[in-house]
């Protein structure tokens, strides 16, 4: 400022602040500009406003004013006008664990914690490596050490006995990390130069992309017996988490294939220059670079498996779903089942909202061309 | 002129041949190519074999029969709605028939409330307007951060727990809407109405072949023929004169309480309109996202142009914005689309007859499920397809069209 000042033959003094005028500045301003800019907008404005109006106080009545939130006797929900939150509070246990043995219900807090715990962990970049899969391959059998027992001198439990959130977030994270390896290796396979291997990459992934989730995972839980050999049966939860994968690695892998395309010609080359193997090739050059523009893309597909885990309820597992249906079987409890549905549809939105957060973070990181 | 400035002597070396080893041959790309295509076909061949040998040896241990004769079979069980007749008399084939017209039906108006949800949702949420922009980016959050199966659950549970039809909810005493589901009036069933529907299909027909004319005529010699209140006329005059010609039928059929339920009039049932609002507003939410993407997708540079030619706002949004945004909105709508086909079979879990679910009941009451499965499979696959390809025709229509 001071070299210019010296050249400048303009006075360096600011003239007095002034106020801006009325209409210019202020809420007025904003009203006008944001809500009332036309005749149009101010009737849409004007309807809006009416529609909350109408629907929220209600809303709020139901919800909160006249809820009942704390009774073990549901006559005193009947005579209430509001909703009975009382429900959730009776049977958070079951909605929650399932049949899991009710003195070892800590052990599913654990799962939950390891579970968070990890998505927590994968969000930080710096720790962006194949050591976090390696880690979340070691929180995977932590958790089913926890799920399972019979070691360390934890009581055993079968995965008959699985339920609630530990079981929806177990099946959650087998299916994506499952999903991905065999998701990266189809992607690959589809864009391989061997025409067999192409022609069965292709014949799968249009296969199980043309097929509702619900009728794969019902293949998987009703068929897979059939053609598997006498004697050896597979437990049911890890039937539908094939199915699950199956599915994910699918669609995940026309995904992945975008990213692959997207990366130019010259990496490829330059890699083949350097006389790296295909493996390495695809390791350490392309791979890194094609997950990473397709993060936010994957992200889409990881809370859709996410949100897909409650299909599992329909061929008779106990995810959140499943075990909320049972909690509901309560002849006592039946009445109230719109509220158990609205506390679980808020812990899956939860859940979901933080993984759609992050993933428009990162898509808006990566087109602001930052590294990732 | 090379040959003269070389000096070098023009021979070719002899190509040296490597001793043919195992290893040698191991570093031939195409004996390798070769050798891992035929180890991974020869797996998927072997584990195929292998299943399906399973799966025959543990049939006959159980004896059952096999091939697709149970389809002319007596079905032995009722489906409780269906558009065309059937009864436990009539065969599994026609079973499949009323279970795919049905997962038709709850798509093809799922997919219609979607679109029309969807596209103004995300035409509103550019609105200038804040209130309105910000509801509609909450709808959105809510929507689509959240389970469908837990969304149709939600809406069967909340139709379900409705009063019951003596204190139903009414409008104007004609639409009722109880926990048996939605009591609307409808016109009592006339051979006219057929013919005045055929009426209108006719006239879109001539009404488009009219644009075309027009359009022609305009690139051929300039002139400008508005044929817009031509078409309109065109498409309500001429099922008006077929309904009137028919001696105009008004019979209405109006819902009124009989009892414990209501006669008359067109009832939808609860697991239809569960799944309807299921389905629809799951995907009008996706739908809204692709709208807002595909809109903001058209460069500024494209609006003011268009402005600085002094386009009318309409004509900037009919001929400059929407022909550039929808070809980034149709490839996702499609797969969207299809989704929403494949979700319809979701309403297995509120009763609704739809595809998987009357499959379910075949699986279980003819023994057959090899068949019955790969029967839904097919079903699914072809539908998934049909879909594909009549909206990559529409894409063809909507890309640019280049010289």
């Amino acid at each position: 400022m001071s070299t210019t000042g010296s050249i400048s033959f303009a006075v360096p003094r600011s003239a007095p602040r002034r106020d801006p005028p009325a209409r210019e500045a202020g809420v007025l301003l904003w009203l006008r500009k944001n809500l009332f800019s036309s005749v149009y907008n101010s009737a849409l404005t004007l309807l809006a406003l009416w529609a909350l109006f109408v629907t929220i106080p209600d809303f709020v009545a139901w919800a909160f004013v006249d809820a009942v939130w704390q009774t073990d006797d549901p006559a005193a929900c009947r005579a209430a006008a509001g909703a009975c939150w009382a429900v959730v509070a009776e049977k958070h246990r079951v909605m929650l664990f399932g049949t899991f043995p009710y003195d070892e219900h800590w052990r599913a807090v654990a799962v939950i914690a390891v579970v968070i715990a990890m998505a927590i962990v994968s969000v930080f970049k710096r720790f962006w490596s194949y050591w976090l899969f390696v880690a979340w391959l070691g929180a995977t059998g932590i958790v089913l050490l926890l799920l399972l027992g019979g070691l360390f001198g934890l009581t055993p439990t079968g995965t008959h006995q699985w339920g609630g959130l530990p079981l929806t977030l177990l099946m959650f994270v087998g299916t994506v990390v499952g999903g991905m390896p065999l998701a990266i290796m189809l992607a690959l396979g589809r864009r391989s130069s061997l025409p067999a291997i192409k022609a069965i990459c292709i014949g799968f992934i249009e296969i199980v992309r043309g097929v509702p989730l619900i009728t794969v995972l019902f293949m998987a839980s009703l068929m897979f017996p059939l053609f598997m050999p006498e004697g050896l049966t597979i437990d049911k939860f890890l039937r539908a988490q094939i199915g699950m994968i199956l599915f994910f690695a699918a669609y995940a892998a026309e995904i992945v294939r975008g990213g692959l395309q997207a990366i130019p010609r010259g990496q490829y080359e330059a890699a083949d220059a350097i006389g790296l193997g295909y493996w390495q090739k695809t390791g350490r050059i392309v791979l890194p670079q094609a997950l990473r523009i397709v993060l936010p893309a994957l992200m889409n597909d990881i809370i859709r498996a996410f949100k897909n885990t409650t299909f599992v309820s329909i061929i008779g597992l106990f995810d959140v779903l499943g075990a909320t249906a049972t909690a509901l079987e309560d002849p006592l409890w039946v009445l109230y089942a719109l509220e158990a549905y609205v506390f679980i549809f808020v812990l899956y939105f939860v859940f979901c909202y933080a993984m759609s957060k992050y993933s428009e973070r990162v898509e808006r990181d990566l087109s602001k061309g930052r590294n990732l | 002129m090379i040959e003269q400035i070389s000096h070098a002597p023009r021979r070719q070396a002899p190509a040296k041949r490597p001793p043919l080893s195992l290893s040698g041959l191991w570093h031939s790309l195409a004996v390798r190519s070769w050798a891992y295509q035929i180890a991974v076909v020869a797996a998927v061949i072997g584990m195929a074999v292998y299943m399906v040998g399973n799966a025959q040896d543990a049939m006959e241990r159980r004896g059952i029969a096999t091939g697709f004769g149970f389809l002319g079979e007596e079905a032995g069980f009722d489906i409780g709605e269906s558009l065309i007749a059937f009864n436990s008399e009539n065969s599994f084939l026609r079973a499949y028939g009323v279970a795919v017209l049905n997962t038709l039906k709850v798509s093809v108006f799922s997919i219609l409330f979607a679109t029309l949800i969807g596209v103004v949702l995300g035409i509103a949420r550019l609105s200038s307007n804040v209130l309105v922009a910000k509801l509609s980016a909450a709808y959105v959050e809510i929507f689509r951060n959240t389970p469908q199966l837990v969304q149709i659950i939600f809406w069967y549970t909340l139709i379900t727990q409705l009063p019951a039809p003596k204190q139903a909810f009414s409008l104007f005493d004609a639409v009722f809407l109880t926990n048996r589901g939605l009591i609307l009036p409808w016109p009592e069933a006339d051979p006219v109405y057929l013919w005045t529907a055929l009426a209108l299909v006719c006239a879109c027909g001539a009404a488009v072949l009219l644009l075309r004319w027009a359009d022609r005529l305009r690139r051929r010699t300039g002139r400008r023929v508005r044929v817009v209140w031509w078409n309109l006329g065109l498409i309500l005059a001429a099922p008006l004169l077929v309904w009137s010609l028919g001696g105009a039928p008004t019979a209405v059929s109006i819902p009124y309480l009989k009892g414990f339920n209501f006669t008359g009039g067109l009832a939808v049932s609860p697991e239809f309109l569960a799944l309807l609002l299921g389905l629809s507003l799951y995907i009008a939410a996706f739908i809204a996202e692709i709208v807002r993407s595909g809109i903001q997708s058209v460069g500024k540079g494209q609006i003011e142009a268009s402005r600085s030619i002094c386009l009318r706002p309409s004509d900037t949004y009919r001929k400059v914005i929407l022909p550039q945004a929808l070809r980034v909105i149709v490839p996702p709508t499609a797969a969207q689309y299809v989704s929403l086909v494949k979700n319809s079979s979701l309403g297995v879990a509120i009763g609704y007859p739809e595809l998987f679910n009357v499959n379910n009941t075949i699986v279980t009451l003819s023994g057959h499920t090899t068949e019955a499965i790969a029967m839904m499979m097919a079903i699914y696959l072809s539908i998934s397809f049909s879909i594909a390809v009549v909206m990559n025709l529409y894409n063809r229509a909507v890309q640019i069209k280049e010289r």
